[in-house]
C-alpha cells in the first residue's frame, strides 16, 4: 500500500503542475496515468503542433510544453505510476483506497482526477465479429512482433504506426497494407519507403479500401475488404493489425459515484472538489458554469484544488498564502541555492 | 438563422437554429443532440464529431483542409462524404443543411 498526501490521475499539463503546486504548499504527490509517458493530450494529440495561448510562452510545442513541466516539478522527486490504469476507489476511515488494473494500492486523503477527457484507448474495427479475434489474431499494438514471422500480416491505416509496422514486419512476413485512401499521413521517407517496397514485391498495398468482414474460426483465415466503389476482394490473412490513433474513453470514473454532466465532471469553483469529499476534477475533465477548455484554465483550477487538499492532508496545520519570490519554506522545496 | 438538421443513426430528426458563425459542431453541442461527442472541443484533434453530409449539400461546403482528411483516417466508418462537424461554420448559404451521425464516434 502507497500512502501518498495526494493522488493524481493523468500526467498531463494540468496534473503535472498541479503536482508542482502540492510540492510548493508542502503536500507530496504520486502521479498515474494510462500512457506510456508524460505529457497526455499534449504529447498524443499534438506533440509538434504549436500552442499560442500559454500566458509567457508565445509559442511552444505540447512537447516543449510538458518538457518544461517536468523541469519544474523536478525538485519535488514525484513519483509516476505509468501505463497504469485507476479502476477503483473506495473510502476507508476518511482516506480513499485505489486500485489500479495493475493491483497497486494507494491510501489517500486526496485524489485529484486530471484525466483529459479520459484514457486513451485504441480505436477499434467496425465489423462486430472482430472482437471476437482481439488480442488471438487481431491486434491494435505490438507486444511480441515474433509471432508474426513467416505469416501473412494485413495492415489497416495511414500513418506512421501503420507504415512504420508494415515496413518493420516486411522483413520476416508478408504483408497487405490497407488504406481508406491513397494519401498516406505518416512521414514522406516512410512513403517513399513503403512504394519501393511494392515495387520489390515486399509488400502489397490496397488503397480506397476498408475492412468489411473477417471470416475463420479459433483465428482470422481470410478478410473481406471492400473498395469505395464497392467491390470486394478477399485476402488470406493469418493476422490483422489496426492502427488508427486513439480514442478518449472515461473508463471507470463512472462507476465512482460522481455527479457527471456528459462526459465530464461537475465541480465548485472555490477548489475544484467534486460532490466527493477529498476527490477533486481539474482540466478539461471538469466542468463548470464558464469552464474555459483551455490549459491555462487547467493551471488555475490545479493551484485552487491543491490548496483544496491541505485541510484533508493536514487537518491539524494552518495553510499559510505565500509567494514564491519571498517564501523561505517554499524556496526550500524548490532546493533554491542562495 | 439558418436552419441545420441532425438525423441520429436510429433515424430521428432534430432541425434547430443555429447561428451565424458558429460549426456544426456547436449547434449539436449546444444544443445536447446525442452522437456528436466533440471530445477535443473542435481542435481538429480527435475526429469525435464526425457526420456524414447528404450529397447534394456535400459540394457546396468549403473544401476540407488536409489536416481534416487525415483526422478522418481515424474516424470511425468513415465514407466519401465524411466531414468533421467542428469544421463547417453555419452560415446563411448553408440554411437547410442536413447531415447524418453516424452509429458511434469510435
Amino acid at each position: 500500500m502507497i500512502k501518498t498526501d495526494a493522488l493524481i490521475i493523468g500526467a498531463g499539463p494540468t496534473g503535472l503542475f498541479c503536482a508542482h503546486q502540492l510540492g510548493l504548499i508542502g503536500l507530496n504527490c504520486e502521479v498515474v496515468d494510462n500512457l506510456d509517458k508524460i505529457g497526455g493530450q499534449c504529447i498524443e494529440l499534438y506533440p509538434d503542433k504549436p500552442i499560442y495561448d500559454i500566458p509567457a510562452v508565445p509559442e511552444c510545442t505540447g512537447e516543449e510544453l510538458t518538457n518544461n513541466l517536468i523541469k519544474q516539478i523536478k525538485p519535488f522527486n514525484i513519483k509516476f505510476h505509468l501505463n497504469e490504469r485507476v479502476e477503483e476507489v473506495n473510502k476507508v476511515n476518511d482516506k480513499w483506497i485505489v486500485k489500479t488494473n495493475k493491483n497497486k494500492e494507494f491510501e489517500t486523503p486526496n485524489i485529484i482526477i486530471a484525466g483529459g477527457v479520459g484514457s486513451f484507448e485504441p480505436r477499434k474495427f467496425s465489423p462486430k465479429e472482430c472482437e471476437k479475434y482481439e488480442n488471438r489474431s487481431l491486434f491494435y499494438s505490438i507486444k511480441d512482433k515474433t509471432i508474426f514471422q513467416d505469416k501473412t500480416i494485413s495492415i489497416f491505416g495511414g500513418g506512421d504506426s501503420a507504415l512504420d509496422w508494415a515496413i518493420e514486419l516486411s522483413k520476416t512476413s508478408n504483408v497487405n497494407l490497407i488504406h481508406r485512401r491513397d494519401e498516406f499521413t505518416g512521414a514522406q521517407l516512410s512513403v517513399d519507403k513503403i512504394k519501393e517496397l511494392e515495387k520489390s514485391g515486399k509488400i502489397k498495398i490496397f488503397t480506397k479500401y476498408q475492412l468489411n468482414s473477417v471470416k475463420g474460426e479459433q483465428n482470422i483465415k481470410s478478410i473481406e475488404i471492400k473498395h469505395d466503389n464497392k467491390s470486394l476482394e478477399e485476402l488470406e490473412t493469418d493476422y490483422v493489425l489496426g492502427f488508427f490513433g486513439l480514442i478518449m474513453k472515461l473508463g471507470p470514473i463512472v462507476d465512482w459515484g460522481l455527479n457527471l454532466n456528459k462526459k465530464t465532471i461537475q465541480v465548485n469553483t472555490e477548489n475544484f472538489e467534486t460532490n466527493l469529499n477529498g476527490i477533486f476534477a481539474i482540466g478539461d475533465i471538469c466542468t463548470y458554469p464558464g469552464k474555459l477548455k483551455l490549459i491555462l484554465s487547467g493551471f488555475h483550477e490545479g493551484a485552487l484544488a491543491a490548496r483544496g487538499c491541505f485541510k484533508y492532508a493536514r487537518p491539524n496545520e494552518k495553510l499559510r498564502f505565500e509567494f514564491t519570490t519571498t517564501s523561505k519554506a517554499a524556496q526550500e522545496r524548490l532546493g533554491v541555492k542562495k | 438563422m439558418p436552419k441545420i438538421t441532425y438525423l441520429e443513426d436510429s433515424g430521428k430528426s432534430h432541425t434547430i437554429e443555429v447561428s451565424n458563425g458558429l460549426s456544426v459542431m456547436e449547434g449539436a453541442v449546444q444544443n445536447d443532440i446525442p452522437g456528436i461527442d466533440a471530445d477535443c472541443g473542435g481542435g481538429m484533434a480527435c475526429a469525435t464529431c464526425h457526420v456524414y453530409v447528404k450529397e447534394e449539400w456535400f459540394d457546396k461546403l468549403p473544401k476540407k483542409e488536409d489536416g481534416e482528411e487525415d483526422m478522418l483516417d481515424m474516424a470511425f466508418e468513415p465514407k466519401q462524404n465524411s466531414r468533421l462537424s467542428c469544421q463547417i461554420l453555419v452560415s446563411d448559404e448553408l440554411d437547410g443543411l442536413t447531415v447524418s451521425i453516424p452509429s458511434k464516434q469510435g
